[in-house]
């Protein structure tokens, strides 16, 4: 063992002091639920009582509620009991030892995204050097934050360093018993990332940054808090577009976003889990509960996301507009290629007076890939001179793919105005052909319309990651034409 | 030099018959006008000789600068300079029209050997052209022909004609929806490409976009043939008389 991976293997070492404890014999817990799982998860963290109290009441409800059937898509039903609910993170022993035992199309992969060659051992799972490169950048950013009065830091962290702020907030935009998946996330999460941005703060930099660098493995029931205090203001960004290898098939993570008067959060998703082969066989399933609540008035809370990833995705992230003239939005990308399904969509709904919400959501299916629009307005009495703005725009390539939308609105209040446009557009045939005509490649052409199709949304990108997510859709949509 | 030979080309559309022998040669220099009734195969001529993949060439030959045209696919035509002026320009929306006019400049130049366009260069080249088609500065921003009037879609067909100075130019219908002055301009701009080495293809249902681009022949295309072919008279001739008397002559 060379001398680096000696120091690799120590910093990895002091990870494990500082995260976890090591007076138990196992690192992982034998597949099943029960709550003795849940409590041993919470004891292997050293939890607080009232977060054991809160895990148990999660999976007490969990166990009288049912699997959601209502989505369009299908898949075998999923044993609870065959699956480990704890394990630590640490390097699996079949995990590659460099570069060269990565599977080279995923490096050639990596090549078309662009992503830098000392982030690409990384992603492959080859936890050497590029850990190592980032620790003293990290630790920069660390002290910025810090500096500035942020707090970010991992979900396990926080309970230990600021249990009064978990306590607070945690729960309090998606409850233990909002719906299966969350209620299964609430019992026994793993891990995930807290952020808490004081009074008046401007978070000095984009938290996507740190993220993408720091971004350590957090397991299938990741669990995020971001709570932007009185006239605060984050921009948060998850995920990376490089395909990200994971041996969890089921992941149902929750996100709740708090924004208190005059705040604002701005959530940007890339994600671009294992979709499977292209005959649908593998691929993570993704059941995710992402909800925000704009608590104050002038609050402000905007999800972007750019979906082209996993099996399934099961996804509507949400904005409760409590405060008076708070703003929600939703510009969302989905693609689904092969057999991938993706349903997807947000709910607005309206509670404060003069809440404004905006939603565009652009579905783009290929292969044989099913991608559903499910969106819900709902404006109550109190939401006086609410407005709501909705688009839904559908690119079909290919014979085999379908498109659904469904959006509901329930309007309770009359001086409310809601708009709603939809289209479906197939990449058409008179528009590849013009492009071709004009000397330019099938390939760059289907790059050039779908890219010209989401633009709305990739402007709501932080920048740098407009570049990669345009790389990425033609990276997940080759072949599709032509 | 001849540039184009259409040699007893047919093809057939969703199953259906369209050209049935069709012979043409086109030399470098010369611009040719395609006239002819609805549905007599214009259209579906231009569409083939540019490359589209659902109209099935059922017989005949083509040569290109002496190569075999039918060969190639649609995107390496275009590369070795055959441009076809769209009779119905196609919206792409969110892709911006320079870009997209770039990268077809690029595509050409890079077949060719030659170094992508400096971006500056572009932008004067292409501000040059836009002056001659009198376009208006917002065309820079804007989406490939989204939201253009018919007129609008036409000029920019003829610009990117222009910019991209193809050896062979297919015009379908350009003339179509354009009012007088928008003729005029549309028609300076394609004079403003006749050289020597290059040619023009004009279809067209109309004499009168004849009187500004001057053909050297005119060909009637009916059921699928070319009936007749002559100098410009022709065009007059079938102004004043209509196509009925060629069909008619056709018949006996």
């Amino acid at each position: 063992m060379s001398s680096k991976s000696q120091e690799v293997e120590a910093i990895l070492a002091q990870k494990y002091r500082h995260g976890f404890v090591t007076d138990i014999e196992s690192d992982s817990l034998p597949p099943g639920l029960d709550e003795d799982v849940v409590a041993a998860i919470s004891r292997k963290k050293h939890e607080p009582q009232f977060l054991l109290d809160w895990r148990l009441k999660a999976y007490r409800h969990w166990l009288t509620m049912q699997e959601p059937t209502w989505a369009h898509v299908h898949y075998k039903p999923i044993d609870y009991q065959d699956i480990s609910y704890y394990s630590a993170p640490r390097a699996p022993a079949n995990a590659p030892k460099s570069l060269d035992e990565v599977d080279p199309k995923l490096l050639a992969t990596y090549a078309k995204l662009g992503i830098p060659l000392h982030e690409r051992a990384r992603l492959a799972g080859v936890a050497v050097d590029a850990v190592f490169d980032s620790v003293s950048v990290a630790t920069t950013f660390k002290e910025k934050l810090s500096k500035a009065g942020v707090i970010f830091c991992s979900f396990s962290d926080a309970v230990r360093n600021h249990p009064q702020l978990i306590e607070r907030y945690l729960g309090s935009v998606v409850p233990q018993g909002d719906n299966f998946f969350a209620a299964l996330n609430s019992a026994v999460f793993s891990d995930g990332s807290f952020v808490y941005v004081p009074p008046g703060v401007r978070c000095p930099m984009e938290l996507s940054t740190y993220f993408r660098i720091n971004a350590a493995k957090t397991g299938q029931f990741e669990r995020t808090l971001i709570v932007a205090a009185e006239g605060a203001s984050v921009s948060y960004l998850e995920g990376c577009t490089a395909p990200m290898r994971d041996e969890n098939q089921l992941h149902a993570a929750v996100v709740e976003l708090v924004a208190l008067d005059d705040a604002q959060i701005k959530y940007s998703t890339v994600q671009n889990w294992y979709p499977g082969d292209e005959n649908g066989l593998g691929g993570i399933y993704n059941f995710v509960t992402k909800r925000g609540e704009c608590r104050g008035r002038n609050s402000k809370i905007s999800w972007t996301q750019v979906e082209t990833g996993s099996a399934i995705t099961w996804k509507y992230p949400s904005c409760i507009l409590k405060g008076d003239n708070s703003i929600g939005e939703f510009y969302s990308v989905a693609v689904a290629n092969n057999y991938q399904q993706a349903d997807t969509g947000t709910k607005m709904i309206h509670i404060g007076r003069n809440t404004k919400s905006t939603i565009v959501s652009k579905g783009i299916s290929a292969g044989h890939a099913e991608n559903t629009y499910r969106g819900l307005v709902k404006i109550l009495p109190s939401a006086a001179g609410a407005r709501n703005f909705t688009q839904c725009d559908s690119l079909l390539m290919g014979p085999k793919c379908a498109a659904h939308t469904f959006p509901y609105m329930e309007v309770k209040n009359p001086t409310a105005t809601v708009e709603h446009e939809a289209s479906t557009s197939k990449i058409g045939e008179d528009q590849l052909f013009y492009c071709l005509q004009r000397g330019i490649s099938a390939e760059d052409a289907v790059n050039m319309i779908v890219s010209g199709f989401c633009k709305v949304v990739f402007k709501e990108l932080p920048m740098e990651f407009a570049v990669e997510a345009q790389n990425l859709l033609s990276v997940s949509l080759e072949g599709a034409v032509g | 030099m001849i540039l184009l030979k259409i040699t007893n080309l047919s093809a057939r559309v969703a199953g259906k018959d369209i050209l049935k022998g069709v012979n043409l040669e086109v030399r470098a220099g010369e611009v040719h006008a395609i006239m002819g009734p609805n549905g007599s195969g214009k259209s579906t001529l231009a569409q083939v000789l540019a490359g589209r993949e659902d109209y099935e060439v059922t017989g005949g030959s083509v040569t290109y600068e002496g190569r075999d045209l039918l060969a190639l696919p649609a995107e390496e035509r275009a590369r070795a300079g055959l441009f076809l002026g769209f009779q119905y320009p196609v919206e792409i929306p969110g892709v911006n029209n320079v870009y997209l006019l770039k990268a077809a400049l690029n595509a050409k130049r890079k077949a060719a050997g030659e170094p992508e366009v400096d971006a500056y260069d572009f932008l004067a080249l292409i501000r040059q052209k836009m002056k001659l088609m009198h376009m208006s500065e917002s065309f820079l921003t804007r989406g490939v022909n989204e939201g253009f009037s018919g007129g609008e879609k036409k000029r920019n067909e003829i610009l990117q004609m222009l910019v991209l100075e193809p050896k062979l130019a297919i015009l379908d219908e350009t003339d179509s929806g354009l009012d007088i002055d928008a003729l005029k301009v549309v028609s300076a701009g394609v004079n403003s490409l006749r050289h020597p080495s290059r040619a023009v293809v004009l279809v067209t249902h109309y004499q009168r976009l004849l009187d500004y681009i001057v053909p050297d022949q005119v060909h009637v295309l009916s059921g699928g043939r070319i009936l007749k072919s002559g100098d410009k008279s022709l065009a007059h001739e079938l102004e004043r008389r209509g196509y009925d008397w060629l069909l008619e002559t056709q018949v006996a």
